[in-house]
């Protein structure tokens, strides 16, 4: 049986592995390179790599950390943040990376995702999805927002995930902006709808507090994989630990 | 002298990936990306990469005049075809409406079909993340990998094999496939061995180590 994957997340930033702290601060996380082998070496599924850079002088740090994270690592590897246009997705694809993932290009432009996917493939284009819950006059909905969470666009979370899946996208990424840093488990109410809505796996993402938020992503929001970053960051608990309590709770995994 | 391994560069796929795992795999061959005829004859071992389309993958070697020099090259130089470059060695797909392949293999490749409506028990596709591989037959390759090791996919067409003795590998997703075919000096995998962890070098490794011969 497939297996369900733990990928952990690597927020960078000129360079270094950085994570924000309950939107507190960003606390130095360590060198991307050995932070990346060293969740290879616990048996990570494969790594995303979010380029959080904001200074441009530093844009082109990403490339370089790309080619030494792949050098090192024998396992997939994704990076999101700045993916505008297609030669964006040349640039980290021949670096080393395996997959991009595409986010506020695609609100902008949706048809981004439908060339980019004819161009380089389903297979290696995942689409980021922040959505956050918002009241409605029948119940509550989620929304697609960008910049942060910050900006509403007014689409509906679902009619997009069906969407972007339409145009190519091969795997989604949902963050729930809600969850993200709040460390009380994934919003899985959201998740659950948008996986039983499209065909192509699911990334949980946003909110992971312990090893237990894992395992409830897989089991109530019908998640294909789960991402996490601070949890695995600062040394709270090791990939090993996160599979061998997911395995605990009768979840198929990669051990 | 150095042996020289090949990487026939298709343009499609992470030829980058490829050629770093086989120089980690093995610290003491030559691995080279080329599309230069000469170099492909001259090749101790062949690599055939790709990801995405069959059909632009056969063009492009058509357009780069690689298309003879290969089915000449790939009669015996030991050949390792991965994703796409298992696929094409295959005689027919269904993508695009149906499109030839190089037939080195009988037997087609075919799409995954969602096992059931779309809902909150079914099968994604692609096939994506780790899956296991059963070792149906004894083959250089498989030295020092356990029966039923997990390997890296991800597809969305799969390899049926008429010969079930050419089907070396099989996986189970929706239904069971062949995840790895071979005969004489070629053996193909649908899986990504170079971004399969110490499987998938050590099956790189094998595949270095290989005479040619089953």
């Amino acid at each position: 049986m497939l297996a369900k994957r733990i990928i952990p997340c690597l927020d960078v930033d000129a360079g270094r592995v950085v994570k924000g702290v309950n939107f507190v601060g960003i606390r130095d996380a360590g060198d991307p390179v050995e932070v990346a082998c060293r969740y290879n070496d616990e048996g990570a599924d494969e790594i995303t790599i979010l380029d959080i850079t904001a200074s441009s002088d530093d844009r082109n740090t990403i490339v370089d950390v790309i080619e030494d994270v792949a050098s090192n690592v024998f396992i997939p590897l994704t990076v999101g943040g700045g993916i505008r246009e297609l030669n964006d997705i040349k640039r980290v694809l021949d670096a080393g990376a395996d997959k991009v993932s595409i986010n506020t290009a695609a609100v902008f432009r949706p048809e981004f995702v439908r060339e980019a996917s004819i161009y380089y493939g389903s297979q290696c284009i995942v689409v980021a999805i922040d959505a956050k819950r918002v009241v409605t006059a029948t119940g509550s909905d989620w929304e697609i927002f960008t910049h942060g969470g910050r900006r509403s666009t007014g689409i509906d979370a679902v009619d997009w995930a069906q969407q972007m899946t339409e145009f190519g996208a091969g795997e989604l990424l949902v963050t729930s902006m809600d969850r993200d840093g709040c460390r009380e488990g994934f919003d899985n109410e959201l998740n659950a709808i948008i996986s039983a809505s499209v065909a192509v796996p699911v990334i949980a993402s946003g909110g992971v507090g312990n090893l237990d938020h894992l395992a409830d992503g897989v089991i109530y929001g019908r998640a294909d994989a789960v991402l996490a970053a601070s949890i695995f960051h600062f040394g709270e608990y090791t990939i090993g630990e996160a599979k061998q309590h997911m395995q605990t709770r009768g979840i198929e995994v990669n051990l | 002298m150095m042996q020289k391994v090949v990487i026939v560069d298709v343009g499609s796929g992470n030829l980058f990936s490829v050629k770093n795992a086989i120089r980690t795999a093995s610290p003491d061959v030559e691995v080279v990306v080329s599309r230069s005829i000469d170099v492909i004859q001259n090749a101790d071992k062949l690599v055939l990469p790709g990801q995405g389309a069959m059909g632009s993958w056969l063009s492009g070697m058509n357009e780069n005049g690689l298309m003879q020099p290969l089915l000449a090259a790939t009669q015996h130089i030991p050949t390792l075809g991965i994703c796409l470059g298992m696929q094409v060695m295959m005689d027919f797909s269904e993508e695009d409406g149906g499109i030839k392949g190089l037939g080195f293999f009988p037997g087609s490749v075919t799409r995954f079909h969602l096992s059931e409506p779309l809902g909150i028990h079914s099968m994604k596709i692609p096939h994506m993340g780790w899956n296991r591989v059963a070792q149906r037959v004894d083959h250089p390759l498989w030295f020092k990998i356990d029966d039923g090791k997990r390997f890296y996919f991800v597809h969305s067409y799969y390899v049926k094999a008429d010969l079930s003795h050419q089907s070396v590998g099989e996986t189970n997703y929706i239904e069971k496939f062949c995840s790895a075919i071979a005969r004489d000096n070629l053996f193909a995998v649908q899986f990504h061995p170079e971004k399969s962890q110490q499987q998938g070098l050590q099956l790189l490794r094998n595949f270095v180590n290989w005479d040619g011969t089953p």
